[in-house]
């Protein structure tokens, strides 16, 4: 349980970050909150060569308003992401879905930016992003560049992130007034969902005007429930409607088996937590 | 005069050893760091089943700060080592040996094929990529059924079978009641079950480390075990080593919930390179070793067959089992289920009794003792079998638990597998839990929602269960073949200032015995608790002793400590009587002193310690200490009981259970310090419930642990457990002058069949009557909807989490 030799760097602005990156070459990693790559290093799975810590830069952290957006520095911690006001005004639903992330200590540790970037489809973070059509500013030698939520997602653990860039900023569009809830499931308190839920809604007197659901761990990236959504707009909040549009959340999923859950369970989890996610969001 | 001391027995008194054992600033083995020390990584074996064509280790040996490599070969040539089992529990049973390292051979993925030394931890490990090892694939044997089919591959070819033991009891047979063939035939019912016992991984919070000093007096090993006295033994008996010139310190250990209870190839190892090298090593494992490598616990096939008549009497009870050893003998793993023996009939009448156990080798890590041993396996059997049986009698399941078991007016009572039971009180217990559980509230509820169709179900589930324990009488232990007694040592020092130093033979890694110990001697002495030091776990100072397992430590090591305060007492008296110029018939003993009957003139047992070290004046004959030491065989074993409630609410639609009561009435005997009591129950009871609903070590099919981390070997926290509503009846064991019976293990044992109870309970209406632990919402959803038991097969791997991380893309940030 002791990771193999590598080099260490820790600058304190983006632009070293970048430098550092790129002098540092294909095997680096860059080091946010350390909670998924501390225990793959420690396991030997990973080697790299250099590692590039996040952790010193202080225009990383934080939560600014600019405008229709907030603006999430990557490197903030799920602790602080929990207990910002912005965000619980303007994007509850990321705040409940980073209550149910692991515990205190992880919380304290662990960084919005790193669980976006992780790409881990089973983390609580993505699900969220999506739904909330967030875009993830990068940093790279050449620049900055804003890449969609939808886009930045492509496969297990790999994003749209190339090897010489950095995730700096997530801009989440203001959802002041909507409601919202992130229903999860796993075995034990500390576990990474099974499948998880996050739902976000707008209504306009008794009538759903907007609706948006993202599905945790339904596929090797996080996935819009679209067909859910399309069935809510329009639609009266009510039990028979909300249970109706939730029978089509498992449409297009294409989810993982482990010992677990099988694809017809998960796909069966995903269609009770979106009915329960959606209800849970027009209650609270 | 002063007051007369309040008792310190009862006491709710804080722990003394608990500052330095959370703040971790103690003696834990890998904190210890001796001149000169290098440090031991072992090569694990990535093969469950393979020979070992090759080891080149040239390249490792070229590491930086690497000194030496060794195979197996070079500790060993003359392949004469071979791990110790102190339980050869038939004269037939198959022992193979197992090396320090692999020779020739791997047999479970997981076992040492080498062993890197260097000058850090970390440059032992790195060397370790460089060893070369090519293997030559054999056949994996996994699965109790497949090892024991005909024409299934060996783990042991030259053993010829993979049936390690065969071991039976018959009450027929033994005269103890009748037979249980007959019992069935002519039974008004009979049920028959298949339940299964997943394995289990004894997370304990240390990790194994040890530490062996060569340029000591006496080759001094450091070890975070259980049993330093049994591993001295075993350690000189292994390695030839005369015993006199070995010595073992178990400093603060961190748990061990049986999985520290080995002689470990890791430490026979430290003995041989230490000696080898003549400079001290250290060996400290990772938790990914102690998932793959440390002892498992459970892993068994239980079939069981019960006979009873219409109105409920149990007449006969058969129980078949295969047990899976892994693919090597532990130090007592051959004789944990064979502890399971004497419990199945648990707190019943049960007139005719049948037990076999087959053990079976695998190519899996092995088994040994895991909290409870035996015992938790055997409650499980017997308390679900009564819920099953009183489903198919219509008969409310408590009804049918006290129409067959002992009463208090019964006692003492000796069962069908021949133990005595000296005392209880099952009615007791029981009244008391079905109050605080509101049973009948609870079983309305449950019927409203069976009658509106709720999707959340209640279920209610029971488990009146006993256990032996204090381990043991030694005779016993004897007609067992056990290589060891049951007694324990303890002894008393009188320091000249009046402060008093305890010794114990018992090994606390976590039990709170410093506490305990001194609560008793306090007692027993008059000597104020805050005088009084517990000193255990080094051979040097606690010269002898039998450890600390199997929930024996109070009901044997602490009698031990009043039998040598007795000794205490006795020496003292002479001196006192001396002093105060009187026969010794004339003094009393109490709070501390010595009085003259009758006078109010007496003497501190402080003044005669200072006297009889000053030794001035003394009778003569009387030799100047009162120091005294005992040796306590108790004449048997201790039976705890207890009377626990779960009510479960199960989820229909998702088939996640929540436990929504727990409550538990135990029965532990006479009660030392009720918050150790207490806090033994909670940990107990958080394990039990593991079993129940989380914990399962898995094989994949080339017998890869899948389980192999805490991402995906899912351990509770207090965040997925109700809040315990714990309770005692108090009926004193009648063999040992405390009247103390135990309870390290009784939350653990009582606890898995009454969850398991209470889900099957939840959702029998759906035809339901097994589902497999753990009992994971997947496998319940899928037992209320689609009838099967056992849903995805043995799996407990966690969705995503460490085990799914693609290092060479993933993770960036």
């Amino acid at each position: 349980m002791i990771p193999a030799p590598f080099d260490y760097v820790a600058p304190s602005t983006v632009d070293d970050a970048v430098r550092a990156l790129a002098e540092a070459g294909e095997d680096a990693k860059i080091i946010a909150g350390g909670q998924s790559l501390l225990p793959v290093l420690r396991m030997r799975l990973a080697a790299p060569t250099s590692l590039i810590d996040l952790n010193r830069i202080p225009e990383l952290r934080g939560v600014r308003d600019d405008g229709d957006a907030l603006v999430i520095g990557s490197m903030t911690t799920h602790y602080d992401v929990q207990r910002d006001p912005l965000i619980a005004e303007h994007a509850a639903l990321l705040a409940k879905a980073t209550d149910t992330v692991a515990d205190p200590q992880v919380r304290h540790r662990g960084t919005f930016g790193g669980s976006i970037a992780h790409a881990d489809p089973a983390g609580d973070l993505l699900a969220p992003a999506l739904a909330l059509d967030t875009e993830m500013v990068v940093a790279g030698p050449d620049g900055r560049r804003t890449v969609p939520a939808a886009d930045f997602f492509e496969d297990f653990f790999t994003t749209a992130l190339r090897p010489d860039e950095i995730l700096v900023e997530v801009r989440v569009p203001k959802h002041t007034g909507w409601h919202a809830h992130y229903e999860k499931f796993n075995r034990v308190a500390q576990a990474w969902s099974m499948v998880a839920v996050a739902a976000t809604v707008r209504t306009d007197g008794g009538t759903i005007a907007e609706a948006r659901v993202g599905l945790t761990n339904m596929s090797s990236v996080p996935v819009r429930a679209r067909a859910v959504e399309e069935a809510l707009v329009g639609r009266p909040a009510t039990a028979e409607s909300i249970r109706a549009a939730a029978e089509h959340a498992a449409e297009g999923t294409n989810p993982t088996v482990d010992g677990n859950a099988d694809v017809e369970y998960r796909q069966h989890l995903a269609r009770v937590l979106t009915g329960r996610a959606i209800q849970a969001a027009m209650a609270g | 005069m002063t007051a007369t001391m309040e008792p310190e027995v009862g006491k709710g008194r804080l722990r003394k050893e608990d500052a330095r054992l959370i703040a971790g600033r103690t003696r834990w083995t890998d904190n210890i760091t001796l001149p000169g020390m290098v440090h031991l990584a072992v090569l694990r074996s990535t093969a469950a089943h393979a020979k070992i064509v090759n080891i080149d280790t040239s390249a490792a040996k070229e590491m930086p700060g690497v000194i030496a490599v060794y195979t197996g070969d070079d500790l060993d040539p003359e392949g004469a080592i071979g791990m110790p089992c102190a339980w050869p529990i038939t004269p037939d049973m198959k022992s193979p040996r197992r090396p320090v390292l692999a020779q020739g051979k791997v047999n479970f993925a997981g076992e040492g094929v080498a062993v890197v030394v260097a000058r850090s931890a970390g440059e032992a490990e790195d060397a370790l990529a460089e060893i070369d090892v090519d293997y030559e694939d054999l056949p994996v044997v996994l699965g109790l059924e497949n090892a024991l089919a005909e024409d299934a591959p060996l783990v042991h070819e030259e053993l010829g079978t993979n049936r390690n033991a065969l071991w039976k009891f018959d009450s027929g047979e033994a005269g103890s009641g009748g037979d249980v063939e007959q019992a069935i035939n002519e039974a008004e019912v009979v049920l028959k079950r298949r339940f299964r016992q997943q394995r289990l991984v004894p997370a304990f919070m240390e990790p194994r480390s040890c530490v062996v000093d060569p340029t000591a007096p006496q080759l001094t090993m450091w070890s975070a075990t259980q049993i330093p006295h049994i591993l001295k033994t075993m350690s000189a008996l292994t390695l030839g080593i005369p015993e006199h010139k070995i010595r073992v310190i178990a400093p603060d250990v961190g748990g061990g919930f049986g999985g520290k209870i080995a002689v470990l190839p890791e430490e026979i190892m430290s003995l041989l390179v230490a000696q080898k090298l003549g400079r001290p090593v250290k060996w400290t494992e990772s938790r990914s070793e102690t998932m793959a490598a440390a002892h498992h616990g459970r892993d068994q096939i239980q079939d069981l067959t019960i006979a009873a008549k219409r109105d409920g009497t149990v007449t006969g009870l058969k129980v078949e089992l295969m047990a899976d050893m892994g693919a090597y003998l532990g130090l007592v793993g051959p004789g944990v289920p064979i502890l399971g023996a004497f419990m199945f009939n648990a707190i019943y009448k049960i007139p005719a009794y049948h037990f076999a156990c087959t053990n079976v080798f695998t190519n899996t890590t092995l088994t040994d003792a895991y909290r409870g041993a035996g015992r938790p396996e055997a409650t499980f059997g017997i308390e679900r079998m009564m819920d099953e049986l009183a489903a198919e009698l219509g008969m409310d399941p408590m009804e049918l638990r006290e129409k067959n078991w002992i009463k208090h007016d019964e006692f003492p009572y000796t069962t069908v597998s021949t133990l005595t039971y000296d005392s209880g009180n099952y009615e007791a217990a029981t009244e008391k839990a079905m109050q605080l559980f509101d049973y009948e509230g609870l079983r309305r509820e449950q019927a409203e929602r069976r009658e509106r169709n709720d999707p959340v179900q209640l279920g209610i589930g029971i488990s009146t269960f006993t256990e032996m324990c204090g381990l043991a009488p030694s005779r016993v232990l004897g007609s067992l073949d056990y290589g060891a007694g049951g007694w324990e040592h303890a002894a008393i020092r009188m320091l000249p200032t009046g402060k008093v130093e305890v010794i114990t033979g018992s090994s606390a890694h976590g039990q709170g015995h410093e506490t305990a110990w001194s609560q008793i001697v306090s007692d027993q002495l008059g000597v104020p608790f805050e005088d009084i030091e517990v000193l255990h776990g080094d051979t040097q100072s606690s010269h002898k002793g039998l450890d600390t397992y199997g929930s024996r430590s109070l009901a044997v090591g602490g009698i031990a400590v009043v039998k040598a305060a007795e000794k205490v007492i006795e020496k003292a008296k002479k001196i006192a009587a001396h002093m105060m110029e009187c026969s010794e018939d004339d003094l009393e003993f109490s709070g501390g002193k010595f009085t003259v009957k009758g006078t109010d003139k007496s003497t501190g047992i402080g003044d005669v310690a200072f006297a009889a070290f000053m030794a001035h004046d003394l009778p003569d004959g009387v030799e100047p200490s009162l120091d005294s030491e005992a040796v306590y065989d108790p004449e048997n074993f201790s039976f705890p009981h207890g009377t626990h409630l779960c009510a479960a609410e199960v989820d229909t639609e998702t088939g996640r259970v929540r436990l929504r009561k727990y409550v538990c009435v135990d029965d532990v005997g006479k009660v030392v310090n009720p918050i150790i009591v207490e806090g033994q129950m909670h940990g107990g009871l958080a394990q039990g419930i593991a079993q129940a609903l989380f914990e399962e070590a898995v094989f994949d099919e080339s017998g890869t642990l899948t389980s192999g981390t805490f991402a995906d070997y899912l351990l509770p926290s207090a965040a997925d457990l109700p809040s315990f509503t714990t309770d005692r009846t108090e009926t004193p064991s009648t063999t040992n002058p405390l009247g103390v019976k135990g309870v390290g293990e009784a939350g653990t044992i009582a606890s898995t069949p009454a969850v398991v109870n209470a889900v099957v309970d939840a959702v029998r209406h759906f035809g339901v009557n097994d589902i497999e632990m753990p009992l994971s919402p997947m496998r319940v959803w899928k037992a209320v909807h689609s009838g099967e038991k056992a849903a995805g097969g043995p799996g407990a791997e966690a969705g995503g989490g460490l085990g799914s991380i693609d290092a060479t893309h993933g993770g960036a940030q």
